[in-house]
């Protein structure tokens, strides 16, 4: 879809059509906008599954604006002021007190960043529903996946920011995961923190790349992913591709431009989205302790570790893959193997398009194994995360360990049950009711 | 890609070592950066020696001084605390301090220089944590009814005994660190620093 003198927008003669006429000349809006939006076709069958993409898109936008402004008025810095706290901790505490809607602009970033965890899993679990990963759109995926560890790594950097006992022990123990590499591990981690223990150089560099990665990195990604979209065209509830049952002028029987039927069924979704966040905005922007757990609300000492300290929870599926391997393997430590089961706990992910055999893509048409595989790793995560919250005991190590084998079998094994499950056979166009 | 008639051998040679060239400059450009991450020169001369005063210490009490941004335990151990210790090695992963997680002379069984004093840095080798001090004996410590005293890391329930030594089994793969630590008088210690100077 080349932008050629066909889609240069020819001037009505009004003011606004001559501006538009000018600007077409030179940069391609006017082609731009109807490859992506008027004249973009996506299938005419999308459910509920499908608000999440664009409402990752929405909390992108709230993440970036809120925390530009919070910025404004943040102090990254470890050192103790007159008073004996830590100034970044501080600096927090001065947003939420004194800075006129500070609170608000705080509690949107902080409940913004749970928020686009439940969205991306959700957009995630979509993929794996319908087979939105598989051929033609394995970069789609593949694309995704990256976009995925980013923002794990940008919640992460962002978390030591309010220096709260629970960013500092946190990050201590994500940055020592390193170390259990062999031979380079000690010098890594070393390396990572700019000092000896999470210090100053550590809350500097993090609020650095806090902010490179989602306003530079991410949005970069999220353009790529949606260019690779565009491409091959949007999977659907069905799985069947709309691209092969076109009209005489070439258009998919069954897509509608996304601009305005998706585009409107979109903003049903965004006001529902925006109801659910500021419920949680106004009304428990704690989460429960789960969204901004409670140690956190006092400052960073180095000197004293939290009687209980876990990630926030959406870490914690991978936090207890990590802890569930409690035994060496081929001479090397169970803390290397540990952080070796958390690494391709997502990793894993990244293959996904090759371990699919199955003839059908979408869940409606796939047999019993796959539903019922499918909805014991579903279960299994959520214990993880679950257990991942909790204090380690020898039972609950256990379970982890089960679920743990479940995770990564679930996939290491569906190259095999993929080709064996009684599909059903998928029908010629979509289906809707 | 061979070289034929249409294509101009010298010229891609050219290419093609100007393109290294320019390939390594650009890594070579990134080692300041990189490096740049690496502890500043503040960061290692704050690793400078630290003085504790142990005279207020009463056995089986223990105090937290810091050290290079670690804090370091200072524990006034009983002599039952310290009949214990022998005991323990078949539940141990490293009961004779055989890793060298501390200077040469904490290399005995109640790994210190005084047997009453141990001195270790109170960081987990598992992943960093700062583990709990659970002096108490068995089920009223809350840990298990023959716990002997020590210390629970509350991050991923590695266990330590009162030499700092690591149970078997447990996330911990070694000992706690002993630093390297020298008397100065009977009340004092300089921790960071021995007799070696080191």
């Amino acid at each position: 879809m080349a932008a050629g003198d066909l889609d240069k927008f020819k001037s009505d003669g009004t003011r606004l059509g001559n501006l538009l006429e000018w600007v077409d000349a030179r940069f391609p809006a006017t082609a731009m906008w109807r490859q992506h939006l008027s004249e973009y076709y996506a299938p005419k069958n999308f459910n509920f599954w499908y608000f999440f993409g664009s409402l990752a898109l929405l909390v992108l936008v709230i993440q970036i604006v809120t925390g530009i402004f919070l910025v404004m008025h943040y102090k990254p810095d470890a050192s103790l002021n007159a008073s004996g706290v830590p100034v970044a901790f501080a600096s927090v505490e001065y947003i939420m007190r004194d800075v006129p809607w500070g609170w608000l602009i705080r509690y949107l970033h902080s409940t913004g960043a749970s928020a686009f965890f439940i969205v991306v899993y959700l957009h995630m679990f979509r993929g794996l529903l319908y087979g939105s990963y598989r051929k033609p759109r394995e970069l789609i995926w593949l694309v995704g996946v990256v976009i995925f560890l980013v923002l794990m790594a940008t919640a992460f950097f962002g978390y030591l920011l309010p220096w709260g006992q629970m960013s500092y022990w946190g990050a201590q123990v994500i940055v020592n995961l390193f170390s259990a590499i062999p031979v380079i591990g000690p010098d890594l981690s070393l390396w990572l923190r700019g000092d000896y223990v999470i210090g100053d150089a550590t809350l500097n560099r993090f609020f650095s790349l806090h902010y490179l990665l989602p306003v530079l990195i991410l949005p970069a990604l999220v353009v790529v992913h949606l260019i690779a979209l565009h491409e091959v065209g949007s999977n659907n509830p069905d799985g069947v591709e709309i691209k092969k049952k076109k009209d005489e002028r070439g258009i998919p029987l069954d897509g509608i431009p996304f601009h305005p039927y998706y585009t409107v069924k979109d903003i049903v979704g965004v006001v529902g989205f925006l109801f659910l966040f500021a419920v949680v905005v106004f009304f428990m922007p704690e989460g429960g302790g789960y969204f901004i757990e409670y140690n956190n609300f006092f400052p960073a000492d180095p000197l004293k570790t939290p009687q209980h300290i876990a990630p926030v929870w959406y870490f914690t599926p991978f936090y207890s893959l990590l802890r569930a391997v409690t035994f060496p393997l081929f001479g090397i430590d169970a803390k290397f193997w540990g952080v070796v089961a958390m690494g391709a706990g997502v990793v894993i992910f990244f293959f996904l398009p090759w371990l699919d055999r199955s003839p059908v893509k979408s869940i409606r048409y796939r047999g019993p194994i796959f539903k019922t595989f499918l909805a014991i790793w579903v279960v299994c995560f959520f214990i993880l995360g679950y257990l991942g919250v909790l204090a380690p005991t020898p039972g609950r190590t256990l379970v982890s360990q089960i679920c743990t084998v479940i995770y990564f079998a679930f996939f290491l094994t569906m190259p095999i049950w993929s080709k064996l499950d009684k599909c059903q056979p998928e029908p010629e166009r979509v289906t809707s009711k | 890609m061979s070289c034929d008639e249409k294509v101009d051998c010298g010229r891609r040679r050219l290419l093609v070592a100007t393109a290294t060239a320019g390939g390594v400059a650009g890594v070579v450009a990134a080692v300041p950066f990189v490096a740049s991450w690496m502890p500043s020169e503040r960061a290692k001369s704050a690793g400078a020696p630290v003085e504790a005063d142990i005279g207020r210490l009463s056995p089986g009490e223990m105090m937290t001084v810091e050290w290079r941004g670690k804090p370091v335990w200072i524990i006034r151990r009983t002599s039952e605390m310290l009949d214990q210790l022998a005991k323990l090695d078949d539940l141990l992963a490293d009961p004779k301090s055989d890793k060298p997680m501390q200077p040469e002379y904490c290399k005995n069984v109640h790994r210190s220089i005084k047997p009453e004093y141990l001195v270790a840095v109170g960081i987990c080798t598992h992943l960093g944590c700062s583990p709990t001090d659970n002096f108490k004996t068995g089920a009223e410590s809350g840990i298990a009814a023959d716990w002997p005293g020590g210390f629970l890391c509350p991050c991923h329930g590695s266990t330590f005994d009162l030499a700092g030594r690591v149970y078997k089994s447990k996330p911990a793969p070694d000992n706690l660190e002993i630093p390297p630590h020298r008397y100065v008088g009977d009340a004092r210690i300089v921790i960071g620093e021995d007799t070696k100077g080191a």
